[in-house]
Order: C-alpha cells, then structure tokens, then sequence
C-alpha cells in the first residue's frame, strides 16, 4: 500500500481504471470462451442477461474513464448528455399533455443546461439551491400559462420529479468528480468510482438475499422481491464493501462503513421507487426488449445512481464541512 | 462531403436525439428495393422521423412528397425538400389536363422509392382518417414495387399543433409486412385492407 501512495494522483487513478480495464477484459474473454459451449434454453436466457449486463459495465466504466481523463468540461457535458437521455425517456413514460410543452421545452432547455454549467463552474452554493427553489417556482408557472387545468397538480408534479430525479440526481456525480476536499484534490474519480461500487453492490447483494430468503415482500403489487431483510443485506454488504475501500477515500475506516451503508440504501430505494414508476406506467421491464416508446433502459440503470448521488454528495460535504 | 449530404447527417442525428427515431423492422427487413411506404400521418415532424429511422443508404433513394406551392416558397425551404430530401414536387392546385399523381409516377419510373400519408391530412384523432385513393392508384400502376405499411408512435407529442421547437420524446417507426393489390379487388377494399395493415402495427411492439 505504501508504494501505491507514493505515486501521483493521476498515477494513482490510471492505474485504478488500468485494473477495471483488466478484469472487465477478463471478464469477456471468459464469457465469450463460454459461449462457445452447447447450453439449455434457460442458460442461454441467464447468459444473454450476462451478456446484456456486462456491456452495460463497459459502457459505465468508458464513460467514467472519458469524464475522468477528459477534465471537468467534458466529464459535464458527457454527465449532461446522460441526463438528457435519461429525462427523455422518464418523459416518454409519463403521461403529458399539450398544455405542458412549454415546460418540458424550459426542462430540457434551459433547466438541464444551466444546471451543468454550475457544477463546471464549481457553483456548489447555486448548484444546490438551483432546482428545488427556483426551477420548482418556474415550472407550475409557465404550465399555468398553458392554459389546462386539467389534472394541472399531477403534471407538474410528474415534470418536477422528472427534473429531480434525472438532472438534479445526476448532475451530482460530475459534481463529485470536481469537488475539491482537503488533501484530496483530483481524485474526485476515486469517490465517484467508491460510490458506483457501492450502489451497484447493494444492488447485487439485495437481490441475491431476495432469492435467498424468499420473504414476503413489503408491497407486493411493486416488487414482489423487494423485503426488509434483503433490503438490509443489501446496505450492510455495501458498508462492509465501503469499509474495504475505505483507502481510496478521503474518509476513515468508520465514515467509510457509514458512508457505504447511506449510498448503497438510498440506491436500493431508488431503484424501489422506480419499480412504482415502471408499474404505473405500464412498463415491466425497460431493459431488454425495446417498449413500445422504444425506451432503451437507461433511466432503469441510472436511477439507483440518481437517487444514491445527491445524498452521498451532500454527506460528503457536511462531513469535511465545506 | 457535399454540404446538402451533412446537412442531412446533421437534420438525421439531431431527429435522433430528439426523437430517438427507432425503426422497428417487423416481417419486413430493411432492404435496397423499390418501395412505397405508407404511413399514419400526425405531425410536420413524420416525414423527417420516418426518413431518419432508415438506414443512411436508403435514405438518399427513399424521397417524399411536397407541396410545390409551400415547399418552393422560400429559397430555404426549396433547398431543404431538393437538396436534402429530394423531394417530389405536386401541385395541390388541381388542372384538367394534368394528372396530380403524374409527378409520383415519373419518379417510380425512375426506380426510387416514395414516402406518402394516404390520409392526405395532418389528422388528430387517435385513429388515422380514410385512405385517398392515390396509394391504389399507384399500386395499380406499379404491381411491382412493395407496398410497406408503416406506423409512427408518440410523435404527436414532440411538437403539437402550433408549436415551433420539439420537445424530445422517443418515438418509434414500425414497419409491418408488405401489402399487394390482389387482382380485380375494389379501390375501397383495397384502401380499407391498406388502413388496416398501418393500425395493426400499433399493437405488435
């Protein structure tokens, strides 16, 4: 360990993704030399999911490696391309109507533009401020100028959430890559990389627990795999893999644990919430086969992140204090 | 790279990012034929969806149909329909010795493929209006060339009535099984039948 932390930042962070690179490498050439092999119908299902959930890992892990090695303006702008795509389709899934065009044109426009240009700039203050005070006092009022009341609360409320969950959620993990905390310049990468793992192994644990168990689920007409037990699996391996980690963070050993055990639960929940959403849209899965809005499944893979950001975020900044 | 063809690649990304613009092939690969596809017709916004969910070969051999009156009214907009769409022009002011589908027929004879929207009208119901008659006029003459039922989905809500700038909504382009005049079958059934195989597209993604 030592010999690690003589290297530079930058040394440090190459080599982090050089070991991503690595195992992810590894990870194919094995699953492409597998198959090769003769399998029955429902090995060759759980290996089209593999397939389907491997390419997804290297899309991540690219686009964090061009955030990374790119600098602050295009790790935003690739965060903001993100986000757009990620808010078309929770906009494609919602039910709008005429009235809200204006609003869904000043969201995407306007919102999620300027929202981007305050974390490039380091506008920590404003960033935060920016959507829950003044966006949400701007949207009811330009769909009020609509003019529908029809169903008019619903709406808005759909529009607001959408801009939540999908710029303000977002824009928080290029936020972390440039926050500068003591003694911790530039590695920004380390604390986006330690949450990323993080949700994605609560994830995992969560519902591999839920298989395990086989408890009655908590709101069966949501997810009928989601219990309070495998929901605590979930956030206690994510500490215990936070705490692993604690060496790439600025945090110690017990903030790490903590840390880990706020991400990995409010990820779990997000993608929790986003089961409501799939239900009442309609939609059972957006991953796999394209919906009839051809949605392609990126909300369902960012949404974990979205919710998990902003609050790792803001943990983050209470905790140094800046 | 001329500038009509990137300002095509460009008009195409920019539909795409908006839109998404999906095309789904169902029963009916994307191929190099000759081809007239008929689809259902909501919005401005149609053609240029339905133009950029083709492959990028197809596109330059795929053209539509404009309005001469309209689309040669501005230098911009005539550039935009002959350079960039190529588009067929047809008067809608209609002349006793001319027939309107003359210019359709002229660029059929010329081995292209054509985009129309039988219903003749932007509509705005959920269910597309009756078929004009022009897509059996055009089958009759042309047995040869395959007749694509298309559906498009959701674009009415990029840009509504009397709007200017989209909003970005996915939309999808569904191609169904060609569809051929059968011999001495009747210009309505014949309408109906095409109608018929456009809304049925709805319902299979």
């Amino acid at each position: 360990m030592g010999d690690l932390r003589a290297l530079s930042v930058t040394q440090q962070v190459g080599l982090l993704f050089m070991t991503i690179f690595g195992l992810l490498v590894l990870t194919t050439l094995v699953a492409l030399s597998r198959s090769l092999r003769e399998r029955t119908a429902a090995q060759q299902a759980t290996y089209w999911r593999f397939r389907r959930d491997l390419r997804a890992v290297w899309a991540g892990t690219l686009l964090f490696w061009i955030a990374w090695a790119s600098g602050a303006f295009v790790s935003t702008l690739v965060f903001g391309v993100l986000s757009f795509l990620a808010l078309r389709e929770f906009v494609t899934l919602t039910h709008t109507r005429r009235g809200d065009h204006r609003s869904l044109l000043l969201a995407f426009f306007i919102v999620l533009p300027v929202q981007y240009v305050l974390v490039a700039m380091r506008l920590f203050n404003a960033f935060t401020v920016f959507i829950p005070v003044y966006v949400f006092l701007a949207i009811p009022v330009v769909s009020a100028l609509g003019n529908d009341p029809n169903r008019f609360l619903e709406r808005t409320a759909k529009i607001q959430w959408g801009i939540m969950v999908c710029v303000y959620g977002m824009s928080h993990a290029p936020a972390l890559l440039l926050l500068d905390l003591p003694d911790y310049a530039g590695r920004g990468a380390f604390l986006v990389l330690y949450l990323v793992i993080v949700v994605a192994v609560a994830q995992l644990a969560q519902e591999a627990a839920s298989r395990k168990f086989r408890r009655r689920p908590v709101a069966r007409a949501i997810s009928r795999s989601f219990s309070w037990r495998a929901w605590g699996v979930g956030i206690g391996v994510a500490g215990a893999v936070g705490l692993v980690l604690f060496w790439t963070t600025p945090f110690d050993p017990l903030t790490a644990l903590a840390m880990g055990l706020v991400a990995g639960g409010a990820g779990t929940l997000g993608e929790f919430v986003m089961k409501a959403l799939k239900r009442d849209a309609g939609v059972r899965s957006w991953s796999g086969q394209p919906s009839i809005t051809g949605a392609v499944g990126l909300l369902d893979r960012a949404a974990p992140l979205c919710f998990a950001a902003p609050v790792f975020f803001h943990s983050v900044r209470w905790y140094f204090g800046v | 790279m001329k500038l009509p063809e990137a300002a095509g690649l460009l008009l195409a990304f920019v539909a795409r990012l908006i839109t998404g613009a999906q095309g789904h092939w169902y029963r009916c690969p994307p191929k190099a034929e000759q081809r007239i596809y008929f689809a259902n017709h909501q919005s401005h916004f149609d053609w240029v969806l339905l133009w950029a969910a083709l492959p990028q070969d197809l596109r330059s051999v795929t053209r539509p149909i404009a309005a001469r009156d309209y689309w040669t009214a501005s230098p911009l907009k005539h550039w935009i329909t002959r350079e960039i769409f190529n588009a067929v022009y047809v008067s809608r002011q209609r002349t006793d010795d001319e027939d309107p589908l003359e210019p359709l027929m002229e660029a059929l004879r010329h081995g292209d493929s054509l985009v129309i929207f039988p219903e003749g009208t932007r509509g705005h119901a959920a269910e597309p209006a009756p078929f004009k008659s022009g897509l059996y006029a055009l089958a009759q003459a042309f047995p040869e060339v395959q007749l694509i039922p298309a559906w498009i989905d959701n674009v009415q809500r990029v840009m509504p009535k009397g709007e200017v700038v989209p909003v970005p909504i996915l939309c999808t382009v569904t191609f169904g099984a060609p569809i051929a005049l059968r011999p001495e079958e009747a210009r309505r059934t014949f309408l109906d039948r095409a109608r018929h195989s456009v809304v049925a597209l709805r319902e299979v993604v």
